[in-house]
This record gives C-alpha cells, structure tokens and sequence, in this order.
C-alpha cells in the first residue's frame, strides 16, 4: 500500500495536477460542491421542502444586499413560493448530483460490460451490438432521454410519474449514454486481445471470462476514466435541460434544472436571481467537472507525453 | 574537401527529472562519394544526430553546443526559413517506415512534382517528366502509368524506392538515411541497398546511413562510426572496425552478431552491455522443483511433434453466401516431425506461415485441416477443456516483442504465478511465491523483480520475465516466435544463450522460429524453410547452410547478410 | 463505387425500419390508442367497433406493414392532442426549423474548422490557449442557459433583439421564411448563436484533436525534411488528411443539431418542429412523437449518406480496386 502511493506520487499523473493551479481549483470546487450537496440538510439555512417553514409572503424577496427589499435571513433570496434559494440550490445540487453519477454509473455497466464483449468474442454478436450502437448514434442523447420520459409518462399514471421520476430520468440519461463508453472500449480490447500478454495467457489455458475481467478490464479503464469524467458533466447538463423543458424530476423535488425553469418565468419581472444563482452553481459545477476531463484526457494519453 | 561535418555535437533533451543527454561530444564527417555508418544500439543517440544535421529535432530536444558544416559552411546558425531550403535541396532525408512516410491522399506524381517544382527551376511539363525519370531511376517498372498512382497502391519496397525518389528530387549532395532497410523483409533489403550503393556512386552524394543492423553496415558503407550511450566511441573503415576492433564495445558487439558460417556452442560472453546475468548456478535438476514431475507418463518414444497435413484458411473477403466468400491459405499441406530434446527451427520471411504454424501447435489458431500429434495424441481431436489443460501444462511459449507480452497492469509476481496458479502446481501461496522468486532468479533477474511491475524493466528483462513464465508450468515442449527481433544483438546474444542453456539442463523440446538465419544457425538442430504458407525444405541444420537443395533456401542463403563479405573499397 | 452506395442504401433501409419499428411499437403498446381518440362516453361496442376499423386486430405484422406503408406516404394519423393530421403539423413546423438548424450548422463550420485549424497549428500560443479555455466554458454553459442569458442581455437589459419567435415571414409556396424580413433576420441572430455554440466548440476541439495527430505522422516529418514550405505541409497535407475523419463525425454533429433544436425551440418559443414535440411529450401525444422520431432518423440517414459519398470523394483509399493494391 506503501510502496502504492509513493509510486502515485511520484507518477507523471500527480505531477501534472499539482503542477497546473486551473486543474487544483476544479478538484477543489468539485469536491466543494459534492460535499456541500451531501451536507445540504445540515449546512442549508432552510429547509426548502419544509411546507411549514415557507412563508408565502417571503416570496420573490431579492438577495440580502439589495438595499430596499434585501433579508439578512435568505443571502441569495428567494422563489415564488418564498423558499431561499440558497438552501434550493443546495438540495438541488443532490438532486442533479445524484441523476449525474447514477446515469454515469449505469451508462459504464452497460457499455463496458457490452464494450468488452463485443470487442473481445467478435464476429455475429460484435456485428449485432456495434449495429445497434449504430441506430442509437442516430439519435442526439438528449432526445432519447426525452423520448423514454415521454414513454414512461405513457405507461405510468401521473402521481406514480412524479415518485419515479428521477429513476426514469438515470435510466433515460444512462441508456443514451452507452453507446460511447461501448465503441471506445471495444476498440480498445480489440487491441488487447492482439498484444501477446492475452495470447500467452490463453496458451496457459486461462479461460476467457477471466482474461476479460483480468487481463484487459485493467488496461482499458484509462479511456473509462476520462469518457466517465466528461459524460458526468454532460449527464448533469441533460438532466437540467430535460428538468427546465420540464420533463426531468417534477418541482416538489427540485433539481438546478428545475430551479432554472421556475426562475425563466420571472426573467422579464426583473426577478433575475431566482434564475441566475442555480444558473451560476450549475455552470460553476459543469465547468469544473469538465476541466478537469480535459486534464485526464491529456495526462493520460501517452502519445502526448 | 569533406562533404558533411558534424562537430562536438550535444544534444540535449529535458524534462522535469532533469535533463537527458542523448548524443555528446560527437564528430562526424561525409566525403563526397562515400558511405558513412553509424551504428549503435537503441538508446544510443543516433537517430537524432540525423534529425540534428537537418534541423528537424523533436522538441523539447535540442542542440546544446556543436557545428555543422556542409561544404565548409557552418548551416546549423542559419535561420529557419534558410534551414528549409537546404532540406531537400541539398540535404535529402530517407525514414524508417515507407509504410506512413508518404501522404495517403495525394498521387506519387503530385508529391514529386511539389519538390521538384519547389527545388528546381523547371515548368510544370518539365517536372512530371523528371517526376518519372526518377521513378525509371530507383527501379520502379511501368513509371508513366504508376505515377498516377497513390501510396497505397505499392508494396512497402516500392514504397521505400518512391521515398528514394523522392529524397533525390533535387539531387542533393548529401542523403541522410535514418534505419532505411529496418521495416523491409531480407530479399527487399537486399535490393534497397543495392539501389543505394548504386545511387552513391552515380551521383557521387555523401550518404550517411543510422542502423542497428551490422549486416547493412558491412553491405554497404566505406567508414564506421559506432555510437554508445551518445557518445562514439570508435571510428574508423569499415573493414577495420568489423575485423578488428579497438573498443571494448565494438568488439563485445561484433562479437554478439551470430555468425552465419559457422555453429558456436554458446555466444562469447558478453560483458559490457546489461548487468543481469546468465543462469548462474547450474540446477540439480532431480531436486528441483523444475525437474520434478518430469515423467509425464505417457512413456511416449516417438516424435514429441509431429504435424500431419496442416492448413489454415483466413477469410479475407466475407460474404452472406458461401461461395462467394474468398479465403486465404495461410498454411498449406505442412507436415514434419520434431524429435524429443531437439530444437526444430522455421525460418522463412514475412507472411510466409511460420507464425501461423506456432500458433496452431499452441492452440491460438485452429487448423482448418490436418492434425497435430503431441506425444502421439492427436490435439485437434480434443473436445474438453480439461483434457487441453493437461496438454497445455506440457506446452509454453515465448513471445516475440517484450512490450506487449507481459500484463503492464500486474506485477511480474503474478505474472509468472498465474500458470502455476492455473495449473494448481503449488500447494500454498508461499510455495507460490517461493517457485516465482526462484524461477527468477535462474532466469537472471534475481529474486527482487518479483515485487516489480513490468515497466521497471528493460526489453532484455521483459523477454527473461516471459522466459519465467513459460517455465512455470514446467513444460517439456517449447515454442519460441521470434523471441529476440526486437532486442539490440547485444540482448539478444544473452537472451539466446540462456535459452540454450535451459535447453540443455531441463531436456526441452523446441519450435524455433526466425526470420534470421544466423540465428537459426546458432540454436536449431533441424530447419524448415517456409516461403507463401509452404514448407519447402526440411533439413538438419549444417546441411541446410552447407547445401541446399530448394531454390529459395539458395536465394535466401544468398542474401543473408554476412560481416565477412565487407564492401569493396 | 456504385456497389459500395448500394450497402450503404440497403444498410440506411434498415435503420430506417429498425426506428420505423420503434416509432410503431410506441402507437401500439404506449397506452391504449383507442381512448386516446375519443371521449369517455364512447361505449365498449364503439370502442371495438373502432378498433376493427382501424385494423387494431390484425396480426402484428400486418399492421407493422400498414404502419410503414403510411410512413413512406407521410401518413401518421391524426395527432391525439391538435385533433390534426400530424403530417400537416410537421410541414407547417418543419421550415422554421431547417431554416434554424441550417444557419447554425453554416455558423459552427465556419468558425470552428478555423478555430481548430488555428489552435492546433499554433499549440502553444497564448490565443490558442484563450481559444480552448474558451471552448471548455463553452461546453459547460448548457444551451438553455445560453438562450437565457443572451435573452436577459439583449432583450431585457438592452433591448436591442426579439426574444421569442420568429418575426414575420414570407411564403414561398409551402415553404415559409424568415430570412427575408428585418424581423425575421433579427429574431434568428439569437436561437441560431446560441445553437452553433455548443457543436461548433465541439466541431473545433474535433480538428484540433485530429489535425495535432496528423501532424506527428511520418509523412508531415517526411514532408518537411523535403525542404517544403510550412504552408504546404500545414495545408496541403496535413489539412487534407485531417479532414477525412472530421466529415464523418461532423455529419453526425450538423444532424444532432435538428435535434438539439428542441431545446433551443423550446427557450425562444420559436415555432419549429422541436417545440411541437416537446409539447407532444407533455401531453403523450404518441403519434406526434412517433413522427418525429421518424423524421430525425430520416435526416441522419440522409446527412450520413452525403457523408459517405464525401468520404469516397476525398480518400483514395477507398476509390480503388481492392485486387489492384497487392502488389
């Protein structure tokens, strides 16, 4: 274990992070905001989901520095219904969080898993998923993830469609996402399975399913690891878009998404915080996400070393 | 007056843990007319002193001190734009692989035609005339109609005689040539250099060639300079530094090229080179784990091997019906015995089956006919996955590049274990670990490199780690593919003696294969020569090079490279 | 080449079958298609009376057959919500739509293949640097939230620019646009930026990528070791090599942008077929969907065809006999 992390930290992937202050800053803010939405019930001033708490007549109150309506009590201010949007943003930071690395989550399974074998048996079931990967490319993520929701509203009736709403929407978001993590890693293990460390170990007489999991599953994360990265962020982007066209998880639950399209209905009034903090929080936590896929990616492509 | 002179080159290459000296202190010059050799093996600078003289360094290397003069005027100052015009113009550049050297979407025609017009002053009409002289020049049959053609419409000699073309363009006065045989088979080789030689000495260019390969080096150049470690060490006329060298270096490392006239009992020992040894104490091999379970009960006399009527069949054009698919006979009718404790050599050159027969012996590749009788059973007529196991244990291989066989994921430990795992033929983890330690330790590693991961170690290493591993199931049949193409000869040297000397001390049996025929020479008992998936000729050893009887086996004996035969003066 | 256009014919056919089935098995089993025609009071008897009119009963794959048989005529019922032939619906949309996703593709092309020319050529320079920054944050900014903020910016704050729809239009024939009035041109500058931005960084990153490959590639050294002008190797060769892999994923890009209309539609309240089905969604109007669904996979398979027609053009490799590269 020792001997692991000095190898760690001695590695050209540590080196390369701690040398770059833009890469340093996004690990923090990340690791910032996941913290912030795991801790939401303690460290939120309110509790937005609290029917008793919320005074209507708190409603649309501008943030606290605003010098005519601004309240000490809610920093950011508030929503239509008068909860503080400070303490929306932070539960709905979970919410998007929780729909982000799920779908994610569900996406790798799927794909590596479709990925290796595709990649590794060949031939007719190679040609089978690759097709279908085809047909699924035809169409943008987004619209699939809108279509299953818009199926799923077909079959369930409504009450039922708001309490599974967010499992639709990681199953929506992680069935569209597969495609991607399936053509890299079966490009990958295609090239594995020609190196001659998989066909000495199929001399040995080690049987395929273990030299699958053993032998090529290790030497494909890296491209896992930095697909994974970039597509969290574009899961969290997903899910705020379907939430703001108003198909994603419904308002009782609000996501960043959701906060966005609520506030969309006040933008002319003037009401412009209700819409631009969750907006600010959610960019914020794509960007950084997304710096920091882009500084895997780099890292760990040996060809640009 | 010289031609090309390089003076107290240094070039330097860094990085964050500090900066690498690639080549230091080197001098070097090229007289009109002459061929140049450098030589050394990898890692020792000389593919960037030719990307130096041009200009063309990789960053982040770069030239930290020294001068270059070509006809007595110093160009390594000039200013990059004037740098350029001395490319091509009168400094030409031939690479490795022909391969991706030219760009895929443009015609031969287009490509030359752009040099030319760039170099020359000549009209458009003029230069695709030229274009197609130089084409007639380096060999090219049917140049008007092939011009028009694109990269991929020739074979990789062609391709490399284009590249050729190309580099003379403008008739430069110097032609640096970076390793310009190393991607071609033996006969292709054979012909490039001939063009070479025979451009020099029409157009009385300089010519400087980078190789690893001594057989080049006598083929073709008049001087030697021979590169270690960035520095030269030895410089002088070819027939001096190959016949009788000064340097410790250069004589460890002519020493190390397997002489194709006569068969030694082992390579003289090669100091100098890598630290790790040979097999150091000799095993009592009755009580050593490695000997044990020797017997394998069969009480089997006959041929260890014997292959009845092999073919194998690739599909290169598939379709829904079957008659219309086309396929491509990779192996054809191939039949021969190997004897038990004897190596079998199959020598033959690219894509002509010797691979392809490994691998059906080792059950990578099933034949599409035929059969292969291992201790007389027959192993395509095996069904269960366990009775294989039970042949498989009996059976290891060696790969040919270090790089890629070896797991990068897991630690040599594991690696060399996961036979005896396999097989279960240890009892404990310890008794796992202790075999792995000791199983390195013979092979030359010391028992250390078992905590290690593959990356730690250098291709010499890696070949000993896979080395360990297929004696891990301590097997009496061993089949080695090409298992030192691609280390440097001094490696190599090493690598083929502790085969050798496994070999002797456990009794095994062996496939061989090489393209290389002093190699086949130094370590095979009985040869077949294989050419387009046949096997022509089956013959012992010192027959085989003394007299030949197939035509091929003539032609290929004939080619190979031989440090005697030094270019005439 | 004619023999290689025909697979990819035959190959599309199929795709188009294959989301012909999908769109089909939404009529079918998402709901039940009967009470969402007509009223609650309709009784059992009519209910039934109608499912045997509309052929309900028939085997599977007799109403599959119907099913695209209607399709290729661009027939796909009645729409359960407007009470309308869904085709009419579409081709009254689908103008503003083109029109929006053509000017975005136009915008992405052009400054993103020069963007990803200019910041591979140039790695290390401080604009290339400011350039891939840029494009990181403009990956991040969702393409809602780009709408919205423009809208807050140049229609609330300034306003200098239309927020929603499209302004006026002209007729021309069946087709209706809004690229010849001031109105129209003003109301497009919006949803088409905000449209282009996303696939034009991605479009840009694309080159970069391929073209920072290409130029470690022998030849490009080859060809610079022959004395050839930068120009020359930058754009002659290496420029030309990159573009065969950016046509392909390019073509996937400009179709994603139909779809990623949608969303752009939907912020700007711009009338085109993407705002048409996100209502669809909302109500559960299946046969509004399922058109939809058709006509995107429709666009795909027609940008992908071009797509590989241009690859035929560009790379010799595949224009020639497979028997003549033996030798």
């Amino acid at each position: 274990m020792k001997q692991a992390l000095k190898r760690f930290f001695d590695g050209d992937l540590w080196y390369s992070f701690s040398h770059s202050p833009i890469v340093i800053l996004s690990a923090v803010v990340t690791l910032l905001i996941i913290l912030a939405a795991i801790f939401a019930p303690w460290i939120a001033p309110h509790n937005p989901f609290d029917l008793a708490a919320i005074d209507i007549m708190d409603s649309n109150l501008p943030p606290a520095w605003n010098e005519f309506d601004g309240d000490i009590r809610f920093l950011l201010g508030t929503d239509d219904q008068g909860r503080d949007i400070l303490s929306t943003i932070l539960y709905g930071a979970r919410i998007s969080l929780l729909v982000g690395f799920a779908s994610v989550a569900f996406s790798v399974v799927l794909g590596v898993g479709l990925g290796l074998v595709s990649g590794y048996v060949g031939g007719r079931t190679d040609t089978f998923i690759m097709r279908i990967a085809d047909v699924q490319l035809s169409f943008p993520a987004i619209l699939i993830a809108l279509l299953i929701d818009g199926v799923a509203r077909g079959i369930f009736p409504r009450e039922l469609h708001d309490e599974l709403a967010v499992y639709v929407l990681i199953f929506a978001i992680g069935i569209s996402g597969w495609v991607q993590y399936a053509r890299t890693v079966r490009g990958a293990t295609m090239v594995e399975k020609g190196k001659e460390y998989v066909q000495a170990a199929r001399v040995i007489g080690i049987r395929p399913g273990t030299i699958l999991f053993r032998h090529i599953l290790p030497n494909v994360t890296g491209p896992v690891l930095v697909i994974g990265t970039i597509h969290l962020a574009l899961a969290i982007i997903t899910e705020a878009t379907l939430s703001f066209l108003g198909v994603g998880v419904p308002p009782t639950t609000p996501s960043l998404g959701t906060l966005i399209r609520i506030g969309n209905d006040y933008l002319f009034s003037g009401e412009w915080w209700i819409t631009i903090f969750p907006g600010v929080a959610l960019i914020l936590l794509v960007l950084a996400v997304n710096l920091l896929g882009d500084w895997l990616r780099d890292a760990l492509n040996p060809k640009l070393r | 007056m010289t031609l090309l002179e390089v003076k107290d080159l240094r070039i330097e290459f860094p990085s964050r843990r500090g900066t690498m000296v690639a080549v230091d202190k080197v001098n070097l010059h090229v007289n009109p007319g002459e061929v140049l050799g450098v030589v050394g093996e990898s890692g020792a600078g000389k593919s960037t002193i030719g990307n130096a003289v041009i200009g063309l360094l990789e960053p982040p290397g770069r030239m930290a001190a020294g001068e270059v003069y070509l006809q007595g005027e110093r160009i390594d100052n000039l200013s990059d734009n004037a740098k350029r015009k001395l490319r091509g113009k009168r400094i030409g550049m031939i690479f490795q692989d022909p391969l991706t050297s030219l760009d895929p979407l443009q015609t031969i025609e287009k490509q030359l035609v752009e040099t030319i017009l760039l170099h020359l002053d000549l009209n458009e009409n003029e230069a695709q005339q030229r274009a197609v002289d130089l084409l007639r020049q380096v060999g090219i049959p049917d140049p008007d109609h092939r011009v028009k053609q694109y990269p991929h419409q020739f074979s990789g000699g062609m391709r490399q005689r284009v590249v050729i073309a190309l580099a003379l363009c403008a008739e430069p006065e110097v032609i640096i040539a970076d390793e310009p045989t190393t991607a071609l088979d033996v006969s292709i080789q054979a012909q490039i250099l001939e063009l070479i030689k025979k451009l020099c000495i029409e157009k009385n260019v300089g010519m400087m060639i980078i190789t690893h390969d001594m057989g080049v080096i006598a083929d073709v150049t008049d001087r030697v300079a021979v590169m270690y470690r960035g520095n030269l060490v030895e410089e002088g006329p070819t027939a001096k530094i190959l016949g009788d060298p000064d340097h410790p270096y250069t004589q460890s490392l002519i020493s190390a090229v397997p002489r194709p006239d006569k068969r030694l009992d082992r390579f003289p020992l090669v100091e100098y080179i890598e630290s790790a040894g040979d097999a150091k104490k000799s095993l009592d091999v009755a009580n050593h784990w490695l000997g044990q379970a020797r017997d394998f009960g069969d009480h089997y006399t006959g041929p260890l091997i014997h292959v009845e009527n092999l073919y194998m069949r690739f599909l290169t054009k598939n379709s829904m019906f079957k008659s219309k698919r086309e396929y491509f006979d990779a192996v054809k009718d191939a039949n021969f015995e190997i004897n038990s404790g004897e190596i079998f050599g199959l020598v033959g050159e690219s894509g002509s089956g010797k691979s392809t027969i490994a691998r059906m012996i080792s059950g990578l590749y099933t034949p599409a006919e035929g059969s292969i009788y291992f201790a007389g059973t027959d192993l395509t007529q095996i069904t269960t996955e366990k009775k294989r196991d039970y042949f498989r244990r009996q059976m290891q291989m060696i790969f040919q590049d270090p790089f890629s066989s070896l797991n990068p994921r897991k630690k040599v430990l594991d690696i060399v274990a996961e036979p005896i795992r396999f097989h279960g033929l240890a009892s404990s983890r310890a008794e796992t670990e202790t075999i792995v330690r000791d199983l390195l330790d013979h092979v030359g590693l010391g028992d250390k490199a078992a905590l290690k991961y593959p990356h730690e170690f250098s291709g010499g290493q890696r070949q000993r780690i896979s080395i360990a591993r297929a004696l891990a199931t301590r097997p009496r049949f061993l089949i080695c593919d090409e298992p030192t193409s691609a280390l440097d000869v001094s490696i190599q040297a090493q690598i083929l003696n502790l085969l050798k000397d496994l070999q002797a001390e456990l009794g095994l049996t062996m496939l061989f294969i090489s393209h290389d025929l002093p190699v086949i020479r130094q370590m095979c008992d009985k040869v077949g020569v294989m050419r387009h998936g046949q096997l022509l000729e089956v013959a012992d050893t010192e027959q085989l090079f003394e007299n030949p009887q197939h035509e091929y086996s003539q032609h290929l004996l004939e080619l190979m490279p031989k440090l005697s035969n030094v270019k005439a003066a | 080449m004619i023999s290689f256009i025909v697979k990819r014919l035959l190959q599309s056919v199929l795709v188009m079958l294959t989301v012909a089935f999908v769109a089909f098995a939404l009529f079918n089993y998402v709901g039940d298609p009967i009470s969402n025609m007509v009223g609650q009071d309709t009784t059992f008897a009519e209910r039934e009376q109608l499912r045997e009119q509309l052929g309900l009963n028939d085997p599977f794959i007799v109403q599959f057959g119907r099913f695209v048989g209607k399709a290729v005529q661009g027939d796909f019922g009645l729409s359960y919500h407007h009470k309308q032939p869904v085709s009419d619906l579409i081709a009254e949309r689908m103008p503003a739509t083109l029109e929006l996703s053509f000017i975005s593709a136009l915008m992405s092309l052009l400054l993103g293949i020069p963007l990803g020319v200019y910041t591979a050529l140039h790695r290390d320079s401080i604009i290339s640097k400011l350039i891939m920054t840029g494009s990181l944050i403009g990956v991040s900014l969702p393409t809602f939230l780009i709408g919205i903020l423009m809208i807050l910016l140049f229609g609330v704050v300034w306003r200098v620019l239309p927020t929603f729809g499209r302004g006026d239009v002209v007729h021309l024939g069946w087709w209706s646009t809004g690229l010849l009035t001031e109105s129209g041109l003003k109301s497009i500058i919006m949803p088409a930026f905000t449209l282009a931005l996303f696939q034009m960084t991605l479009i840009m990153r694309l080159v970069r990528a391929e073209m920072l490959e290409i130029l470690r590639t022998d030849f490009i050294k080859f060809a610079r070791a022959r004395g050839l002008p930068k120009r020359s190797v930058n754009y002659r060769h290496a420029l030309k090599n990159t573009l065969v892999p950016v046509i392909t994923i390019t073509g996937l890009q400009i179709g994603s942008i139909i779809a990623f209309a949608i969303i752009t539609e939907s912020v700007f309240q711009w009338p085109g077929m993407g705002l048409l089905f996100i209502q669809a969604i909302s109500d559960v109007d299946i046969p509004i969907m399922a058109a939809y669904l058709v006509m995107i996979a429709l666009f795909f398979v027609v940008i992908n065809l071009i797509v590989d027609v241009l690859y035929f053009l560009v790379d010799p490799r595949l224009r020639v006999d497979r028997v003549s590269s033996g030798r």
